[in-house]
């Protein structure tokens, strides 16, 4: 399965599990999505189950609350990641903070669906990585996979869970895996080892990162479409680095990071967000709170630049090939 | 001099031939040390209104979000289609529910004052609002209430102490002492958690019931805010979700008139009513006398018969009046006209309520002395009970470690170490 098909078929299996499960959003029901993600399933579990909402942001996560507080599991989707601004109130005021408020009395059990992140030339609009605005709000969890296989572990794992949920999904890798390079021909995800995703029920615990690939020259820390990315500049320089998929910011999976960079002794922080107050800044503070005595060289990030996303410069702000390559040069140098 | 509007429009040079715009900022009729009016106010009589059928369509009964709905008039009868004819139990409930409401508000507002507490809401001649609604709803119908909704837990018999210790914050409080005073939360009463962002509840109150009703379920949801935040995107998104799928939920705009110093101008006053909102969702509205609870509970009732047989979403707004300041924060006398509440023209919920037993022969001021007497004396008694539990700042409180408990189902990783590393630091500085 491609990354749709596997987030498609996680909540396929959890609506025919738990009838409790409801997905709702824009364009989500008749129409399947505007990237196919719910394709089917209005069909399949009736308008009560899976129906369009308004074009209002806001109100479709307040809804949520609601229904999650009366006994549903909803698993809302935002369009796209930039347009969760107008939701933000009701995510970190409300969602993130009622079981807690309440001292348990209520909850608000929801997966938020979301694609985010840029290389599709969607501009300032369709690019951005807010991540790092979430991990900032107790209470909220947030889970970015990086491959279909995980795409559908996870989904599931955080549809079943009872906090409310972030579920980023990186469009730049619906359809196959990117290696950063944007000028040759994309690739599919078809007979790639992680696009074997079993039809059935499987779960990928929440705070559990992955080891990408085993080293012992470097630890690179990334989620999302940048494993890719690290991935193929890693291979070209032919380094022995040891890639970290994060799979889930909150909760961290901290010990394996911490054994990691014990191990290499080096550390580069890769993501697509902006640069100041990224979750890579956190990263890189509880690397250094753990891990000081064991660095052999400054822990680097290659980010996003505080700038809004860009149209036409957009592989030049990008977190490409060619920056990573110059970040792990200078790491290795020392 | 640059002109950046490029119309020549900077004042004192040559413009265009065109008056100079203006802008409009709203002002309420009086300030402090001016006399109040309100004349202009539009009361028509009490047994004006007409009442449409539950089910029948909004736009054949647009009238109503102009109009107001009232049972009792000037000389305290019911009067009207509105009229809810309850028999003397009910109505006597009604009146000792406001009367302890506004003995406990009296009695938690001292308690504030004398430093037992950090904050306090009173609701004083907004009784009827809440306890109107609560007594028309089901029990198991479910509130979502904004912070001057206190009405509703008493309306629903929960206990005085339960809430006194969320208002203390002390060991005693379910919560866990982590919600400022009075933002309670009480599932068991069909009373949602209370949250200090403005009209959050309202798209959630809409969620709750759209799952009722995608679940078959017969129960409804209905939720308050006021005037001033009917100007958040909230409410707004929650009227588009509430008409789009005819969600059974009552929707309840408090109009109180003012909005911390804010007067209702500033939520739109000034042009139109808070029931007018319905008109553009397409949904029915009703415009009510917040003050005159007959009217309040047959309207609710109205608007709960209408949500149960699936004929759709109901706003209502109360026309009242906040009698006291927004909080113990707040000191009314620095914006208003100390007047106003004496002249409003609605009157007292109480004292109506009041009249209208004595008309009918089923309650007399003595009866009613003692029991003002009766519910101060519960008050006070309730009060002394929470306090045995502590108040505010007097060590009594939860354990520290709970802080980090609820935040998630289950305590991950890092809140673990953050809490074990408060208590470590406290026992290393011998506390």
């Amino acid at each position: 399965m491609n990354m749709i098909q596997a987030i498609n078929s996680a909540m396929d299996v959890m609506m025919e599990r738990d009838p409790t499960v409801v997905v709702m959003g824009e364009d989500v029901g008749f129409f399947g999505g505007v990237f196919r993600a719910t394709a089917g399933l209005q069909a399949k579990y009736g308008k009560n189950r899976v129906f369009d909402t308004p074009i209002t942001e806001c109100g479709i996560i307040g809804v949520a609350v609601g229904m999650g507080a009366y006994g549903l599991r909803p698993v809302p989707e935002i369009q796209f990641a930039d347009y969760i601004y107008p939701a933000l109130d009701q995510l970190v005021s409300e969602a993130a903070r009622l079981r807690y408020r309440s001292a348990g009395e209520f909850i608000a059990p929801m997966t938020v669906r979301s694609p985010f992140g840029g290389g599709i030339f969607g501009g300032q609009t369709h690019s951005q990585s807010p991540e790092g605005i979430f991990t900032h709000c107790s209470g909220i969890k947030t889970v970015i996979p990086s491959t279909p296989y995980d795409a559908k572990g996870l989904l599931i794992a955080a549809i079943e869970d009872n906090d409310p949920t972030l579920f980023f999904e990186p469009k730049r890798i619906y359809n196959g895996p990117f290696d950063g390079h944007y000028d040759t021909p994309a690739t599919s995800w078809a007979g790639h080892a992680d696009a074997q995703v079993p039809t059935g029920y499987y779960r990928i615990p929440l705070g559990k990162a992955r080891i990408a690939r085993a080293g012992d020259a470097l630890t690179v820390l990334c989620y999302g479409t940048m494993v890719h990315v690290v991935e193929n500049v890693v291979a070209t320089l032919g380094i022995d680095a040891e890639i970290v998929d994060l799979r889930s910011l909150v909760p961290l999976d901290i010990d394996t990071i911490e054994a990691s960079v014990k191990k290499t002794g080096r550390c580069l922080i890769v993501h697509e967000a902006t640069r100041t107050s990224g979750f890579g800044a956190e990263l890189l503070a509880q690397v250094q709170e753990r891990c000081f005595y064991h660095l052999e060289a400054p822990i680097e990030r290659v980010t996003g630049f505080d700038t809004p996303y860009p149209h036409s410069l957009e592989w030049a702000y990008f977190p490409g090939p060619v920056r990573i390559r110059e970040a792990i040069n200078k790491i290795m140098k020392d | 001099m640059s002109d950046p509007t490029g119309s020549g429009g900077i004042e004192g040079q040559p413009g265009r031939n065109l008056p100079p715009l203006r802008l409009h900022v709203p002002e309420p009729p009086a300030r402090p040390g001016e006399s109040a009016d309100f004349t202009h106010f539009d009361i028509p009589a009490a047994d004006a209104a007409p009442r449409p059928d539950e089910a029948a369509q909004p736009d054949a009964m647009r009238d109503m979000a102009y109009g107001l709905i009232r049972v009792l008039d000037e000389d305290g009868a019911a009067v009207g289609a509105w009229n809810p004819k309850l028999p003397p139990e009910t109505l006597l409930r009604m009146l000792r529910t406001m009367a302890l409401t506004r003995a406990f508000d009296a009695r938690m507002f001292r308690a504030q004052r004398q430093g037992k507490t950090s904050f306090y809401m009173k609701s004083t001649g907004e009784e009827a609002v809440s306890i109107g609604a609560a007594l028309a709803l089901s029990r198991d119908d479910m509130c979502f209430p904004s912070y001057r909704q206190q009405g509703i837990l008493l309306a629903r018999d929960w206990p005085l102490v339960d809430m006194m210790n969320q208002i203390y914050s002390n060991k005693g409080d379910r919560l866990k002492g982590r919600q400022l005073p009075i933002m309670y939360s009480a599932r068991d009463a069909g009373f949602f958690s209370i949250s200090g962002n403005l009209t959050t509840q309202y798209p959630q109150a809409v969620g709750w019931a759209m799952a009722s009703a995608a679940r078959g379920d017969t129960r409804i949801a209905a939720t308050w805010c006021g005037e001033g935040s009917t100007a958040e995107g909230d409410f707004h998104s929650a009227c588009t979700f509430a008409s789009v799928y005819r969600a059974p939920v009552i929707m309840n705009v408090v109009n109180n008139q003012w909005a911390i110093s804010s007067f209702s101008g500033f939520a739109g006053a000034e042009s139109t009513t808070f029931a007018a909102r319905a008109v553009g969702y397409g949904i029915a509205g009703l415009r009510v006398d917040g003050n005159d609870i007959l009217a309040v509970y047959a309207a609710t009732r109205w608007a709960a018969d209408r949500a149960r047989s699936n004929a759709g979403p109901t706003l209502i707004e109360h026309f009242t009046y906040r009698v006291e300041g927004h909080s113990t924060s707040d000191d009314p006398t620095a914006y208003r006209s100390a007047e106003e509440s004496s002249l409003w023209p609605l009157g007292d919920p109480i004292a109506r309520l009041k009249a209208h037993c004595i008309g009918l022969g089923i309650w007399d001021e003595d009866r009613h002395a003692a029991m003002d007497k009766e519910l101060a004396e519960l008050v006070r008694d309730a009060a002394r009970e929470a306090e045995k539990n502590g108040i505010l700042g007097h060590g009594l409180h939860h354990p520290m470690e709970s802080m980090f408990e609820d935040v998630f189902e289950e305590m991950p990783r890092h809140l673990k170490e953050q809490q074990q590393q408060m208590l470590d630091e406290w026992k290393a500085a011998g506390l």
